[in-house]
C-alpha cells in the first residue's frame, strides 16, 4: 500500500504538509522580530484634539487648560500625570529638560487630590506652564488614555501628531521626541 | 576566579556537546561500538559541566558577587536567601542555564537508563540531544553569558522583580522546563527512529515512559503557574490565555496526544507516522514557546527583557531543528511501513478520535495566540486575541474528547462493543444527572455549568467504574478486590487517577466560572461587606517593615452568620529598591471555594468631600471550587507518575511485554 521507496510519482505529498507550514510560520516568526507590538497606534495622530475645558487645580492662579490653549502657541507637549502614580516620578525629570529647553510643555492632572499636586511639584520642579485638573478622568477618556503617565505631542495648530504610552525616558526624548519636536517647529 | 570557571565549564560543556553530536552519528551510520560509545560518556560530562556552572551561579547569587552582572542586576543583599536562590533563574541567562542543565539531565539519564535501547538507536538519540545542547550553549556563550563580569562592583545590586518575589517562583520555572525539555527526548527518539527508518512496538514503549514523565512535570508546572497568577496578580483569575500561558498550553495538548498515540503504537503497530509527527511537534512548540517569550514578538506579562539579536538566535535554533526535523520527516515518513487498519468502535478508534480532538485543540490554540502576530506582519491592525475566542473554540472541542476518554478504557482493542461499555458507565451516567439536579437545585443555572458539573461527574465516577470494574469491587470479597488492586497494571491504575482527576479540574474551571461572586467595597475601618452570604469587616488598616519593603496590611474578620471563620490580611508592599508595588491577596480556603480579598488603593474623597481620608478600596471574590483545579491538576501529574511504575517501562521487562505486544499485532 504505502511507497517504501522515495520516488516522486509514488510520493505522498501530505508529510510535506508539516514543513511547509512551518517554512510560512518561520517567515512570519522572522518579520515578527523587528515589529514593535506594544506600540498601539492612537487613532487621534494627525486628528485636532478634542474639545476640553479643564479648571485649575484650587489654589494655583493659572486658568485651567483647554482645547484653545493648544493653538497657536507653538508646539505643545501635554503630559497626563498624577502625584500617586510612580512612573509619572520617574519621567519628571526629562519634562523638566523639555520646559529647560524651551519646549511648552502643560499638564493634565489625571484623578488626582488636589492639595498633592502642589508639594509633588515644589518637591521635583514644575515644567508645566498651565495645568487642567481632570478629576473624574473624563477628558482623558477622550484622549484615549489608558493610564498615567501619558504624553501627546500637539502642533501650532492644535492637531495631535504624537503619542508617548508611558513614561518618557532619555531615548524617548533623544530618538524621538526631541527630533520630532525640531521638526515640527521649523 | 569563580565566575571565570563557570563559564568555562559551560565551554567545555559546548565542546562535550559538539563531539556527542557528531562522533555517534557517524559510528551508528559505521557500525563502529567505540564511536557510539563516546555518547553516553559525553552525554555524562557534558552533564557535569552544566552542573558546575550552574552551582557556581548559584553560589554567586547567594554570597551576592556583585562583580558579576548578573547577579548587580537580578539581586540585592537585603533579599531573603529563598529568592536569592531562585534568582539564579528569575532573569533571562539564568533561566537558560536551568534550560540546558535539564537538557544535559534528561541526556544523562538517557545515557544511564538506556542500556536496554539497541547501541545505534541510544547512539543516535544521544547525538540529538547533544546537537539541541550544543545550539543552546552556544546561544548562551554568545549572547546571553550570565558569568559577565562589571567592574567596577556595586555597592548592592539592583534587586530582582518584586512579583518574582514568591515561593512560587521556586518551583514554577523548574517544573515547566521539565517538561518542555524533557520533551527533547521523545524528539531525538522520533530522530532517531526516522534516521533508522523503524518504528515499532518496541520503539513505542521506549518513547512512553520520557513522554509520560514530561507531561507530568509539564502538567505541575502549568497549574504552579495557574495558581501563581490567581494568588500573586491579584485578579482572582486563573488563566488569562496570554501568549506565554498558551505557549505551555501547546506542548501539553500535543503531548497529551503524543502520550495516546504511543499507546497505539506499542498495542497494534499502527498510527507510525502520525505519532512520530506528535512527537516533533510537542517539542517544537516548547521551542515556539521559548522564541516566543524571550524575543518579544508578542506583548505578554511574561516577557523577558527582549532583544532581537537573541530573538534571531532562537529562531535560528528553532529552523534549525523544527526545519531540519520537518524536512526530514517529509522524506523518510512516508517510507515507515504502516500497520493495519481498525475498525472506528475500538479502543485504538477512540484514541484516533481524542488525537484529532487534542490535534484540533492545540491548532486553535496555536492561531488564536499567533493571529495578531500574522496580522501585524501583514501590515494589519495591531489586534488581540483574548478570552472569548479560546472559549468558543477550544471547549467545544474538549467537550467530546472529555465525553469519550471515560468510554475509551473501558473498550476492547481491535473490535468493541459500544453498547457493552455504554451499559457499564450507568453508574456514571446517573452520576451526572444527579450532580446537575444537584447544582440546578442550588443555583438554578446557566445550562453550560450544569452540563460542565455534569460532566466532571462523568469523569470522575467513570474513572471509578473502571477500577471497580476490574478489581470485582462488592462482587468480590473486600481481601480480594485489594489483591486485585495490587496486582493491577499500574498504566490502568493511572489512567483511572488522571482521568477521573481531569474531572475534577473540570468541576472547578466551571464553578469557578460560573458561581464566581465579584464585589468591590470602598470600606472605613469598622464596616462591613457581604459576600456570598459571609460578612466581611475590615478592622483597621496598618503600616509595617519587610525585610526588603514596605507593607500596607488590611485585616479583615470573614463571618459565616456570627461565627468567626477567618481573619483575611491582605497588603500591598511596596518595594523600595525597585519602586514598585505588588499586592499580595488574602485567601481563605475550604473544601469548596475561596474566599479572596485584595487591598486597593485609598479611595479618593467624594468631590467637594472636606475629608482627606476616603476609607480604602476592597476587591472581595468567591471563588467556587477553584481550589479543585490545582489539586486535580497534581493528581492528574500523579496518575501520569503511578502510570509511570508500569512494569513494562521498569529495566529488564521490555523483553517480556515486547514479546506481548508482538503477539498483539494483526497479520
Amino acid at each position: 500500500m504505502s511507497p517504501r521507496i522515495l520516488g516522486l510519482r509514488r510520493y505522498q505529498f501530505i508529510f510535506l504538509i508539516p514543513v511547509i507550514a512551518f517554512a510560512i510560520l518561520a517567515t512570519v516568526f522572522g518579520v515578527g522580530l523587528y515589529l514593535r507590538p506594544d506600540v498601539i497606534p492612537s487613532p487621534l495622530i494627525d486628528k485636532e484634539a478634542p474639545a476640553f475645558a479643564l479648571k485649575p487645580i484650587p489654589g494655583r492662579t493659572d486658568s485651567g487648560l483647554s482645547n484653545d490653549d493648544l493653538k497657536g502657541q507653538g508646539v505643545t507637549v501635554v503630559n497626563v500625570f498624577a502625584s500617586w502614580c510612580l512612573p509619572c516620578r520617574a519621567e519628571h525629570p526629562f519634562l523638566m529638560q523639555l520646559a529647560k529647553s524651551g519646549v511648552r510643555v502643560v499638564g493634565i492632572n489625571y484623578k488626582d487630590k488636589p492639595e498633592d499636586v502642589a508639594p509633588w511639584l515644589a518637591e521635583l520642579g514644575n515644567p508645566f506652564s498651565k495645568i487642567g485638573r481632570d478629576d473624574t478622568g473624563r477628558v482623558a477618556i477622550d484622549w484615549g488614555v489608558y493610564g498615567v503617565p501619558e504624553s501627546f505631542v500637539v502642533d501650532n495648530e492644535g492637531r495631535i501628531r504624537f503619542k508617548q504610552v508611558g513614561p518618557i525616558m532619555e531615548h524617548d526624548l533623544q530618538k524621538t521626541i526631541l527630533p520630532l519636536i525640531r521638526g515640527l517647529q521649523k | 576566579m569563580i565566575a571565570e570557571i563557570g563559564h568555562y565549564a559551560l565551554v567545555l560543556a559546548l565542546i562535550l556537546a559538539i563531539a556527542q553530536s557528531v562522533l555517534p552519528l557517524i559510528g551508528a551510520a559505521r557500525g563502529s561500538a567505540p564511536l557510539m560509545a563516546v555518547a553516553p560518556s559525553a552525554a555524562l560530562g557534558q552533564f557535569a559541566f552544566i552542573a558546575l556552572a550552574f552551582a557556581l551561579l548559584a553560589q554567586a547569587y547567594v554570597v551576592s558577587d556583585f562583580t558579576v552582572a548578573n547577579v548587580v542586576q537580578n539581586s540585592h543583599s537585603a533579599k531573603p536567601l529563598l529568592y536569592k536562590i531562585t534568582g539564579v533563574w528569575s532573569n533571562h541567562e539564568g533561566s537558560m542555564v536551568l534550560w540546558v542543565l535539564i537538557l544535559a539531565l534528561f541526556g544523562a539519564l538517557v545515557a544511564l537508563r538506556g542500556g536496554n535501547l539497541p547501541p545505534s538507536l541510544q547512539a543516535r538519540v544521544l547525538a540529538i540531544q547533544g546537537m539541541i545542547g550544543a545550539a543552546f550553549l552556544a546561544f548562551i556563550l554568545f549572547t546571553s553569558n550570565p558569568f559577565l563580569r562589571v567592574f567596577p562592583p556595586p555597592a548592592d545590586g539592583n534587586g530582582m522583580n518584586p512579583v518574582l518575589q514568591d515561593p512560587g517562583l521556586a518551583f514554577h520555572p523548574p517544573f515547566l522546563y521539565l517538561g518542555y525539555v524533557g520533551f527533547s527526548v521523545a524528539f531525538a527518539f522520533a530522530i532517531a527512529a526516522l534516521i533508522e527508518g523503524r518504528v515499532d512496538a518496541a520503539w513505542a514503549r521506549w518513547v512512553r515512559p520520557w513522554t509520560l514523565a514530561a507531561w507530568c512535570a509539564l502538567t505541575v508546572g502549568i497549574a504552579l503557574g495557574s495558581w501563581w497568577a490567581y494568588y500573586e496578580l491579584g485578579w482572582g483569575g486563573f488563566w488569562f490565555w496570554d501568549p506565554v500561558e498558551n505557549a505551555s498550553l501547546l506542548p501539553w495538548l500535543a503531548g497529551t496526544a503524543l502520550l495516546h498515540s504511543a499507546i497505539v503504537v506499542e498495542k497494534r503497530d499502527a498510527l507510525k507516522s502520525w505519532t512520530v509527527l506528535l512527537a516533533i511537534l510537542a517539542f517544537v512548540m516548547s521551542l515556539i514557546g521559548t522564541f516566543l517569550v524571550r524575543s518579544g514578538v508578542l506583548t505578554s506579562v511574561h516577557s523577558f527583557a527582549s532583544d532581537p539579536a537573541r530573538g534571531l538566535f532562537i529562531l535560528g535554533i528553532l529552523i534549525i531543528t523544527a526545519g531540519g526535523a520537518l524536512a526530514l520527516y517529509a522524506l523518510r515518513a512516508p517510507t515507515l511501513k504502516a500497520g493495519g487498519l481498525f475498525a472506528p468502535i475500538s479502543r485504538e478508534g477512540a484514541l484516533v478520535l481524542n488525537n484529532l480532538l487534542l490535534a484540533t485543540a492545540c491548532a486553535t490554540v496555536f492561531l488564536g495566540t499567533l493571529y495578531p502576530l500574522f496580522l501585524d506582519a501583514l501590515n494589519g491592525p495591531k489586534v488581540s486575541v483574548g478570552a472569548p475566542y479560546f472559549n468558543a473554540t477550544f471547549l467545544p472541542l474538549m467537550t467530546p474528547a472529555l465525553l469519550v476518554m471515560v468510554i475509551a478504557p473501558l473498550m476492547a482493542w481491535k473490535r468493541a462493543d459500544l453498547a457493552g461499555a455504554l451499559g457499564r458507565l450507568k453508574l456514571a451516567f446517573a452520576a451526572a444527572l444527579i450532580i446537575a439536579g444537584i447544582a440546578f437545585a442550588m443555583k438554578g443555572g446557566p445550562v453550560l455549568a450544569l452540563a460542565g458539573l455534569a460532566v466532571a461527574a462523568w469523569l470522575v465516577v467513570g474513572a471509578f467504574v473502571d477500577i471497580a470494574e476490574r478489581i470485582k469491587l462488592f462482587r468480590a470479597s473486600p481481601g480480594d478486590s485489594l489483591r486485585r488492586l495490587g496486582g493491577l497494571p499500574r498504566s490502568a491504575l493511572g489512567t483511572a487517577i488522571a482521568h477521573g482527576a481531569l474531572g475534577i479540574v473540570v468541576a472547578g474551571i466551571t464553578a469557578s466560572g460560573a458561581w464566581r461572586a465579584e464585589h468591590v467595597a470602598v470600606m472605613q475601618p469598622g464596616e462591613t461587606a457581604e459576600i456570598a452570604g459571609y460578612r466581611i469587616t475590615l478592622d483597621r488598616v496598618g503600616e509595617y517593615d519587610g525585610p526588603n519593603y514596605r507593607a500596607r496590611r488590611a485585616i479583615l474578620t470573614a463571618r459565616d452568620g456570627g461565627k468567626v471563620i477567618a481573619t483575611l490580611t491582605p497588603e500591598k508592599r511596596f518595594f523600595t529598591v525597585q519602586q514598585t508595588t505588588t499586592t499580595e491577596a488574602a485567601i481563605h480556603t475550604t473544601w469548596f471555594a475561596d474566599l479572596y480579598a485584595v487591598l486597593g488603593d485609598p479611595a479618593t474623597p467624594q468631590a467637594g468631600s472636606e475629608s482627606a481620608d476616603g476609607g480604602w478600596v476592597i476587591r472581595l471574590y468567591h471563588n467556587p471550587l477553584v481550589p479543585w483545579i490545582w489539586v486535580g491538576a497534581v493528581l492528574m501529574a500523579l496518575g501520569g507518575v503511578v502510570s509511570l511504575t508500569d512494569r513494562r517501562h521498569r529495566v529488564g521487562a521490555p523483553t517480556r511485554s515486547g514479546q506481548k505486544a508482538k503477539g498483539a499485532v494483526t497479520a
